[in-house]
């Protein structure tokens, strides 16, 4: 029970940085990515190009593969979103081209690297602490074994993964409530026509939240072979449907509610595992069909989505 | 002439004298076969994006539902295959009222909780808890109706039911209002449009194409398992086609079918991932470039077309 109660904690931190790119990336733009799931795929070959060929730690590659997928966010944006802001229904006419682009990204990464499923040695990750541990304090290192909580061991690669997501939905709370940009990013999100008129380059603010919501999903995916084990690069898709439970779990535009989503998430998730077993593939969907329909604004929103 | 008689005569007729001469000529009829059910799934989305701007996202629950309809009709009740596809097609509408709640949100919402909905119909078909019903994820065998000829006959009789209906839906006032509604529900309600009434018709009887759609495709294959029947591709492609001929005509979703499937055909079964690259080129570039469909071509010259 306990065990299953912090796991779930642990993974429900892990999935609420799965979710929050997507969530900045809808409420800014009104955009539904679909191919959310496979920048989170992108982002866990950057780590396995980081472990295999320079053979460090995966947790160098975390703001290396946000920087890259910052770029390429805003590149894509460019080329993509101006033309289709300006066709006559964007929010339906997103779901197709984000999955035209998540068959592209998939069908390229299969070219080059086949289907075979690729796992990276938990121990890689975290090796860097360990490394410090040593130089500072001298001492045996130790090879990443389980994390005691509560009198339960946790794979150290989980605690990680929660603790860096932590991390960064912190620094997305910071950046929107708390820096220029993010302000103009949260104005946006409520009314994006009145921003407009207000004066406020909407392209550009939607630009850098396309970005950041790119480079966040490429972090997320950077652990993504130590949560599910490994990594094909068809493991997208699945991956865009659980982000969507979850975003849609907490609220639009809120990373605190895709957080308290991602936790409830894997809470459920993780019970739901235990005892019911042949039930738990139902979880997610069911969920996400009552949530949609009896609290339409989420856990922590406001209205807007009846029609 | 009125426009609707023609549209019968050259375009439904046509396509079906087409399709039923077909299987004497050409050998490959499961191909023959799929290009029938895709082009019913295709209108079916037709029927409910084109007219009413809900994007089904998961319109393979209707499909699949039916199928299972289908197959627990002919397993447990022993029933002729005609009536287990009637049954199937009643399965679909079943869903389709138990998933009318969803008509509620809005845009992206609906498409999502759509998707959501037709994955949970999969988890559930494919428990296995439900083994003694469903054979759960171990697949059903129904070698006793087992007659493709007779399965491709009705799935004639499907396709021309299907386009039957959106013929029905161009050139009514129920079509005319189903259109309204998609462009302005307000003003419509304004001008006497039952906006409600409406839009759970038109859910209805494309749910009801797809169950048929599904109840026939069980037939014909009579052996399945729920990840085939209840596999996202059919939603998709079915989209796909859909926009990429153009929604809201009759031709549109048709001209997509043969394009789009006739190229997957040519080159998907040998190369797939590259077939998988190049389809995703197509649909982006038509969405940037023609996101009202490959009809947009003709209708931008002045072209009228049905």
């Amino acid at each position: 029970m306990i065990y299953a109660l912090v796991a779930g904690v642990l993974f429900g931190l892990y999935f609420s940085l799965v979710g929050i790119g997507l969530n900045l990336v809808f409420g800014v733009m009104r955009i539904v990515n679909l191919a959310h799931g496979d920048f989170l795929m992108l982002g866990a070959f950057v780590a396995f190009g980081v472990v295999t060929m320079v053979g460090i730690d995966p947790l160098f590659a975390v703001p290396l593969a946000f920087v890259i997928f910052l770029l390429v966010g805003l590149l894509l944006y460019w080329v993509l979103v101006p033309r289709l802001q300006g066709s006559v229904n964007p929010e339906m006419l997103s779901i197709i081209l984000f999955f035209g682009l998540s068959q592209v990204i998939e069908a390229v990464m299969t070219i080059f690297f086949g289907t075979s499923e690729r796992s990276i040695q938990s121990r890689a990750l975290g090796t860097v602490f360990s490394t410090i541990k040593v130089k500072l304090f001298g001492g045996k290192p130790d090879s990443g074994g389980p994390i005691q909580i509560f009198g339960q061991g946790f794979p150290a690669s989980w605690v990680i993964a929660a603790i860096t997501s932590l991390i960064a939905i912190a620094l997305v709370y910071l950046y929107l409530y708390r820096t220029r940009l993010g302000t103009l990013t949260r104005a946006v999100m409520s009314r994006r026509d009145e921003a407009f008129a207000t004066g406020i380059d909407v392209d550009r603010v939607s630009a850098a939240a396309f970005g950041v919501g790119l480079g966040l999903a490429a972090v997320a995916g950077i652990f993504a072979p130590f949560m599910f084990g490994s990594v094909t690069p068809a493991f997208g898709a699945d991956a865009t449907v659980t982000s969507f439970a979850i975003v849609v779990l907490g609220s639009l535009g809120n990373p605190l509610g895709t957080a308290l989503g991602g936790v409830v998430y894997g809470v459920c998730y993780m019970l739901v595992q235990t005892y019911l077993s042949s039930w738990a593939d139902l979880l997610p969907y069911v969920l996400l069909i009552f949530i949609l329909l009896l609290r339409p604004s989420g856990l922590l929103g406001r209205r807007v989505r009846v029609a | 002439m009125p426009s609707s008689f023609k549209h019968t005569l050259f375009i439904v007729l046509l396509l079906l004298a087409v399709f039923a001469v077909l299987p004497g000529v050409y050998q490959n009829h499961l191909l023959l076969f799929n290009f029938v059910i895709f082009l019913i799934l295709a209108q079916g989305v037709n029927i409910i994006y084109g007219f009413t701007g809900y994007l089904p996202f998961g319109y393979v629950g209707f499909f699949g539902a039916g199928a299972y309809g289908f197959a627990i009709m002919v397993m447990h009740f022993q029933a002729p295959a005609a009536l287990a596809v009637i049954v199937g097609g009643l399965v679909g509408v079943a869903l389709g009222l138990l998933l009318t709640p969803l008509l509620r949100l809005s845009g992206a919402y609906f498409a999502i909780a759509n998707l959501a909905a037709s994955l949970a119909v999969l988890h559930f078909v494919a428990n296995p808890a439900l083994e003694n019903i469903t054979r759960g994820p171990y697949g059903v065998s129904l070698t006793g109706t087992f007659n493709p000829t007779l399965a491709y006959a009705a799935a004639l009789v499907v396709l021309a039911l299907t386009l039957g209906a959106v013929v029905y839906l161009k050139n009514s006032r129920f079509g005319l209002a189903l259109q309204a509604v998609r462009e302005d529900a307000v003003s419509a309600s304004m001008a006497g449009v039952d906006v409600v009434r409406m839009r759970v018709i038109a859910w209805l009887a494309s749910a009801l194409v797809a169950g048929l759609a599904g109840g026939v495709y069980a037939w014909y294959l009579s052996v399945f398992y729920p990840d085939n029947v209840f596999s996202g591709d059919f939603s998709i492609f079915a989209i796909v086609f859909a926009l990429f001929g153009g929604v809201a005509t009759i031709c549109g979703p048709i001209v997509g079918v043969i394009i789009l499937y006739g190229i997957y055909n040519l080159i998907g079964f040998t190369t797939p991932q590259y077939f998988q690259l190049i389809y995703g080129l197509l649909i982006m570039g038509l969405v940037l470039f023609l996101p009202a469909g490959l009809v947009s071509l003709a209708t931008r010259r002045g072209w009228h077309v049905p």
